[in-house]
């Protein structure tokens, strides 16, 4: 019972505008994940929702209460620290116990809970422990327990994952999946990684320079940017830009190809990612440049227009390409996406 | 010809050169030291023997005699209640400013942190004189509370920037973390940043202690029927045989010395350093 309403918050910080009116709404027991570059916000707003920093306009509503205007003690929320904050002074026990000591339960209750979730976390071995004596990995999990321990409406996460090496990360990744999907609590979860986006959200709320780009699920704003913005920074290796123009016959043309488009705009650019090209004897005409033989598939990228731009196909590995060699790459086109000059994406039937 | 070292005897070099420099260091703090106490603890008939036994006689006549001493044990009290309320009231009133420094943004942040080293850069003489007409006129001369405020004025510096470094020292997320798991801004202080920085506090609080246990200007200006041990002996030993002034040397420096052995590893951080 725990949706959340996020509606016109703006935040300034001195003359910088952090935040310029974001909406965003998450339903009970979502998992919602912010990602941006560092700087467009995400941080900052998870902060407002917590309450550790307040908007100069807006409202935030968890369920039918707003709060926005409480003290973060009095917003009920959860929240995991990117470098954990776990209290060095505390056992693992007491760390995981703290929300529920604050609220004053019982001690056989909070003996039971945090029996609960630190079995969840796997730390039911490490109760008596001290921060000091646990790993990068241990340590998030105490916070995770911490967050999770109150039963919260809404926990926030703060890219909780991005201290851990790679390797653990990865493993963290997939076991946080697993346990927030059993607590059933709404998650509002901040990250600069789009794999670690992509993988763990049920919807994801793109931000640049302080909006809301695209909110979507990664696999539609994976086929669908919203925008150019949105198109070269999900997806690695990024979406291909070519500028297209319209001829008189409503054909657009570029790099060689000639292909049907949106009707009624002079130019656009075409978006098609790297794995949606096949060599034809017709299509984008490309000199290969470089060859990546990433055993999966080979990566080719050849320099186009002035200035040079990377244009890249991920092709089969079973051809060979060498430098300087011609292909015709042919697009896909029902994945191939236009968009303006604002960047901003034109709908084009293909049947058009 | 050119005398060629090879890197080992480079390395032999600079460690005999280390070695001989710390011994000197050492040496230099420890040997006034060493003489203080073995002579504190020498009957008044050997004291002015020479060469000294090695080790001290464990003669404790000096400081019986000291101690016996007409108004020594009342100064010996008045130090004591001084030095207390002075880091009671450092410590009182650093502790927050060193807070509000670590954590708040405010205006003029960074010339109230200049400003309150800048009171230290008035030498205490030249303060003593319109302090000492202030006191009478305001009537709280020879008080030891009126003593304290002085000593308060030269600890608070300190105390000021070795809690706003301790409280630096505690990442704002433990805080923040204990805000939104239930906890008033008060209540996280109490739970979360005091234990944490409690060593610290502490040790700042014997610093302060110890600033004002040693400081003689102001206490030897300031008073005259409460003096401190520091003023009476400053006073009294001018006049009495040298035995005296050894074990009265002594019994002023070695409290000073233990504290601050006890808290050096704090005090480091001070300045920004950890030795661990």
């Amino acid at each position: 019972m725990a949706d959340i309403q996020i509606a016109n918050i703006s935040k300034h910080f001195g003359a910088f505008h952090a935040l310029k009116g974001v909406d965003l709404s998450v339903q009970d027991q979502e998992f919602m994940v912010l990602l941006g570059a560092s700087g467009c916000g995400k941080s900052t707003l998870l902060r407002i929702i917590a309450g550790l920093e307040s908007a100069d306009t807006g409202t935030v509503h968890v369920g039918a209460q707003r709060i926005d205007h409480l003290q973060a003690k009095d917003r009920r929320l959860s929240m995991v620290f990117q470098n954990y904050a776990v209290f060095p002074h505390l056992t693992v026990f007491e760390n995981i116990a703290f929300g529920l000591r604050m609220q004053k339960r019982p001690q056989d209750e909070v003996d039971r809970k945090v029996k609960r979730v630190a079995e969840l976390v796997h730390l039911e071995q490490l109760l008596q422990r001290y921060s000091g004596q646990l790993s990068g990995g241990q340590r998030q999990r105490v916070a995770l327990a911490r967050a999770l321990a109150i039963e919260p409406r809404v926990i926030l996460m703060d890219e909780p994952l991005s201290n851990l090496d790679a390797l653990l990360r990865l493993e963290m990744r997939a076991e946080l999946k697993t346990i927030l999907a059993q607590s059933k609590t709404s998650t509002i979860y901040v990250t600069h990684d789009q794999v670690e986006a992509m993988s763990l959200a049920d919807r994801i709320a793109i931000m640049n320079q302080g909006v809301i780009v695209q909110c979507d699920t990664p696999l539609e704003i994976y086929r669908n940017p919203a925008t150019t913005f949105v198109a070269g920074f999900i997806g690695n290796p990024p979406m291909n830009f070519v500028t297209m123009q319209a001829s008189a016959d409503g054909m657009f043309e570029g790099l060689g190809h000639r292909m049907p488009g949106p009707r009624g705009h002079a130019s656009l650019t075409l978006g098609v990612r790297p794995e949606d090209l096949t060599v034809a004897s017709a299509g984008f005409g490309i000199d290969v440049a470089v060859v990546e033989p990433l055993g999966a598939h080979t990566l080719v990228t050849g320099f186009v227009g002035t200035p040079h731009q990377v244009f890249r196909a991920a092709l089969p590995s079973n051809a060979q390409y060498h430098n300087g060699q011609r292909i015709q790459l042919m697009p896909d086109a029902s994945r191939v996406r236009w968009y303006d000059s604002n960047g901003q994406m034109v709908p084009h039937t293909h049947e058009e | 010809m050119k005398t060629v070292i090879t890197l080992e005897q480079a390395q032999r070099r600079t460690r005999r050169v280390l070695l001989i420099g710390g011994a000197a260091a050492t040496a230099w703090v420890l040997l006034p030291l060493y003489f203080l106490l073995i002579n504190a603890f020498s009957s008044p008939e050997t004291i002015g023997q020479f060469p000294k036994a090695f080790w001290p006689e464990g003669n404790t006549k000096s400081l019986a005699f000291l101690l016996g001493f007409q108004g020594v044990l009342s100064a010996l009290w008045n130090s004591i209640a001084v030095a207390a309320m002075t880091m009671v009231v450092s410590i009182g009133l650093g502790a927050p400013a060193g807070y509000a420094i670590a954590r708040f943004e405010f205006g003029g942040k960074t010339a109230f942190r200049m400003l309150i080293m800048l009171t230290r850069a008035f030498p205490l003489p030249l303060l003593a004189l319109p302090l000492a007409v202030l006191f009478i006129r305001a009537g709280i001369d020879d008080t030891l509370w009126g003593l304290a405020m002085v000593h308060t004025m030269l600890a608070l510096p300190f105390s000021v920037l070795i809690t706003y470094s301790l409280f630096s020292g505690v990442p704002i997320e433990l805080e923040e973390a204990a805000w939104v798991f239930g906890c008033t801004r008060w209540q996280a202080f109490f739970k979360v940043v005091l234990p944490l920085a409690a060593p610290g506090l502490a040790a700042s609080a014997v610093f302060a202690f110890v600033i004002s246990w040693n400081e003689v200007f102001a206490a030897a200006v300031l008073t005259i029927e409460h003096r401190t041990l520091t003023a009476f002996l400053l006073q009294s030993l001018n006049t009495s045989p040298v035995y005296l002034k050894f074990a009265g040397g002594a019994l002023l420096v070695v409290p000073a010395a233990l504290f601050m052995f006890l808290i050096r590893k704090h005090l480091f951080a001070m300045w920004g350093i950890s030795n661990r």
